[in-house]
């Protein structure tokens, strides 16, 4: 290790991956958060049940660079979109904020629309979720 | 030769050969007698209809009668699903099955905080009686056999289902189906609890103590490995944890006094159909003779109806893809043929879309006509048990038995399910056995086909897919609101007291008290507010 204070880029990506609403849908987190995890990544799994509120103070507390989003229950257009206004609300845009779930493609375009930088849908392979998640936040790191 | 046949196999380009079951099992070539000279066929098959029932419940199987084909299906309002109930019933469906919505399957009305964008989602919001009531309006509740897919407040939805059919003018004791109310595979995979384990324990004995003296046509509860291998795990645990949770119930019913004969021949089960063709069936049969084995020698049962498993099957929702979703209808098949041949006395079958949405009317139909075709076209069912004596499905079905006995003993080493659960066993396994899962499909080991081969473009804005609006909340908001304001107030809540004080005495059964309080048109999330009040709201630890 050199002697040199590390800077913001040298350290692990850092990311939220978090549940909201009342979806119990665990897998798809599971599976994404462990895959992160192995890619590297430092991974903070928010567990059931949290609100929008909840899950952007953690991704603050815990300064990430990304939050993923699962939601299976089809609350997608209420939550995501309160996500969003929370990371606006507490001064955390550059946040890469990021998703999936069971998601018709319309919504898919919408959230998109609505700043939700990327949706994946099931059958999504792992390996492009985290070279997204990779490519958004070490851009995010760089901008920062 | 075995090596050559081997190497046969895995010669050609993308032959799709895995010598593995899903579920990591290994498998032979070819298999042969010696492979289950172990078993002898009195002790271990038995004819159908004969202990330990490995080759089916009934002597005649589908001949004497064929399994019910009851499609799970809920959406919106009470009002939009019970158009879709009559709609189902008057294409030949046999039973019904009613999917909740979010908000309702946790405890919460359509009004409250927790229930923003879930309403009506993925089923239908029942908040009160009024609710359950237009559910059924139209449908005679003596006349269909409904199924309730619901667990933390289960022993709620019962007193709706109990209060709305005395309002039809039907008495309970007349009622058939069932609520599947089993809490601990909530905590094991779906999530949807409310109080901690060992009060919904209590709940749930209470349940079945009060349907075995009432409800003498009423199956008390549904044990459910759906939802456990929805979660990632694997054949063998699903099939272990399923029945370990069986017994947990038998053994808690036992616990506070009741005779194992007066309820267990009232116990069933739900599995998923996955799509390992053999290994499903090889499970559903497993799955039959451990239940007769334990609850013959370890419970004591003397009924033989005790010793049966019965079981409804569901096909994988977790082997549906988005892409070429279509295919799915093809996967649903197999995976139907698969528990058809290990012997369901029940089955829903997917609808295509299910990985977009909720399925549309013309998906669900097609849904309901491949078991139709299943049942009347390809004659699978005039002989039963049509695999028994195979080498090989007998040496899976033995190979599961053992590997689920393997999980047994793990569990046991914990004290038991509940104390297993506090420590995350379950969570760790299913956890590990998801991630294996997915990653054998990303280095391709496994083929999923439209996901990692034969993929092709597609555009999916051409499927049409069923939306549930804001709308649906909105109506559902101000109904329930309704229903608060025109009820005798002093009278909903002195139900609620006494109901309070019923959930302090582990001795009074809560059932009746239930019924009162749905009576008096107190809502659901009312009636699990008052009893968190009494018991607390459980928060699990996460792993991954």
């Amino acid at each position: 290790m050199a002697a040199t204070t590390p800077s913001a880029r040298e350290r692990p990506l850092r990311v939220v991956v978090a549940k909201a609403g009342l979806d119990g849908h665990d897998r798809g987190a599971k599976v994404i958060a462990r895959a992160l995890r192995d890619a590297g990544m430092e991974v903070i799994y928010t567990g059931l049940f949290q609100s929008p509120e909840q899950i952007v103070q953690t991704a603050i507390q815990e300064d990430a660079d990304g939050i993923g989003l699962s939601i299976l229950s089809g609350a997608h257009m209420t939550l995501f979109p309160l996500v969003i206004e929370q990371l606006r609300a507490q001064g955390a845009q550059d946040v890469v904020f990021f998703g999936g779930g069971t998601i018709p493609p319309d919504d898919v375009a919408a959230l998109k629309k609505l700043g939700v930088r990327e949706v994946f849908t099931p059958g999504a392979p792992l390996q492009d979720i985290v070279d997204f998640v990779k490519r958004a936040c070490a851009r995010r790191t760089l901008v920062n | 030769m075995a090596k050559m046949i081997e190497r046969g196999l895995r010669s050609g380009p993308g032959s799709g050969a895995v010598d593995r079951t899903i579920s990591d099992v290994p498998l032979n070539v070819v298999y042969a007698p010696s492979d289950t000279e172990e078993l002898d066929y009195g002790r271990d098959l038995g004819e159908p209809g004969a202990y330990p029932y490995t080759r089916g419940l009934h002597p005649t199987g589908y001949r004497g009668r064929l399994w019910t084909m009851r499609q799970f299906a809920g959406f919106g309002t009470p009002r939009q699903t019970n158009e879709r109930y009559k709609f189902l019933l008057a294409q030949g469906q046999t039973g019904l099955s009613v999917a909740f919505d979010m908000p309702t399957l946790m405890g919460y009305d359509s009004d409250a905080q927790a229930a923003r964008g879930e309403v009506g989602r993925c089923g239908v919001a029942i908040d009160s009686l009024a609710d359950m009531e237009m559910l059924f309006d139209g449908i005679d509740m003596g006349a269909v056999t409904t199924s309730m897919t619901i667990n933390g407040p289960a022993a709620i939805a019962l007193a709706q289902y109990v209060a709305a059919a005395e309002k039809q003018g039907v008495p309970r004791d007349r009622l058939g189906g069932t609520v599947q109310a089993d809490i601990l595979k909530e905590y094991i995979a779906q999530k949807e609890w409310i109080f901690p384990p060992r009060p919904h324990m209590r709940l749930i004995v209470d349940m079945i103590a009060f349907c075995t003296s009432e409800m003498p046509r009423w199956n008390t509860i549904s044990i459910s490995g759906y939802h456990i291998r929805e979660a990632g795990s694997t054949a063998a645990q699903e099939l272990a944890f399923t029945l370990a949770d069986g017994f947990a119930y038998v053994e808690a019913c036992m616990a506070a006094g009741m005779d194992v004969d007066s309820f267990a021949p009232r116990l069933s089960f739900f599995f998923n159909s996955h799509i390992d063709f053999f290994e499903e069936i090889a499970k559903f049969r497993a799955a039959r003779r451990i239940y007769a084995r334990r609850m013959r020698d370890r419970y004591g049962a003397k009924d033989p109806r005790s010793w049966q498993l019965r079981f409804h099957t569901q096909t994988a929702g977790c082997s549906a893809t988005a892409q070429q979703p279509e295919n799915n209808i093809v996967r649903v098949a197999y995976e139907a043929l698969a528990a058809v041949l290990g012997g369901t006395q029940s089955l829903h079958t997917n609808s295509m879309d299910e990985v977009h949405a909720l399925p549309t009317e013309k998906s669900a139909e097609i849904a309901l006509r491949t078991q139709q075709v299943l049942a009347y076209e390809t004659n699978v069912t005039n002989v039963v048990d049509p695999l028994g004596g195979s080498y090989y499905v007998e040496s899976l079905t033995s190979e599961l038995e053992r590997q689920a006995e393997a999980y047994f003993e793990q569990i046991a080493e914990y004290g038991g399910v509940v104390e297993a659960i506090e420590a995350g066993f379950f969570a760790r396994e299913i956890a590990e056995a998801s991630y294996r899962y997915q990653r054998s499909i990303e280095a391709k080991d496994r083929i999923v086909v439209g996901v990692n081969a034969f993929e092709k473009e597609e555009r999916f804005d051409d499927i049409e897919l069923l939306r549930i609006t804001e709308k649906t909340e909105r109506e559902q908001t101000q109904a329930v609101q309704r229903v608060r304001a025109e009820r005798d107030a002093a009278r909903a809540r002195a139900s609620l007291e006494r109901l309070q004080r019923a959930c302090r005495d582990s001795k009074d059964n809560v059932m009746p008290h239930l019924i009162a309080c749905v009576n008096a048109y107190c809502t659901e999330g009312e009636i699990v507010e008052a009893m968190v009040e009494v018991y607390g709201r459980y928060v699990e630890r996460s792993v991954f």
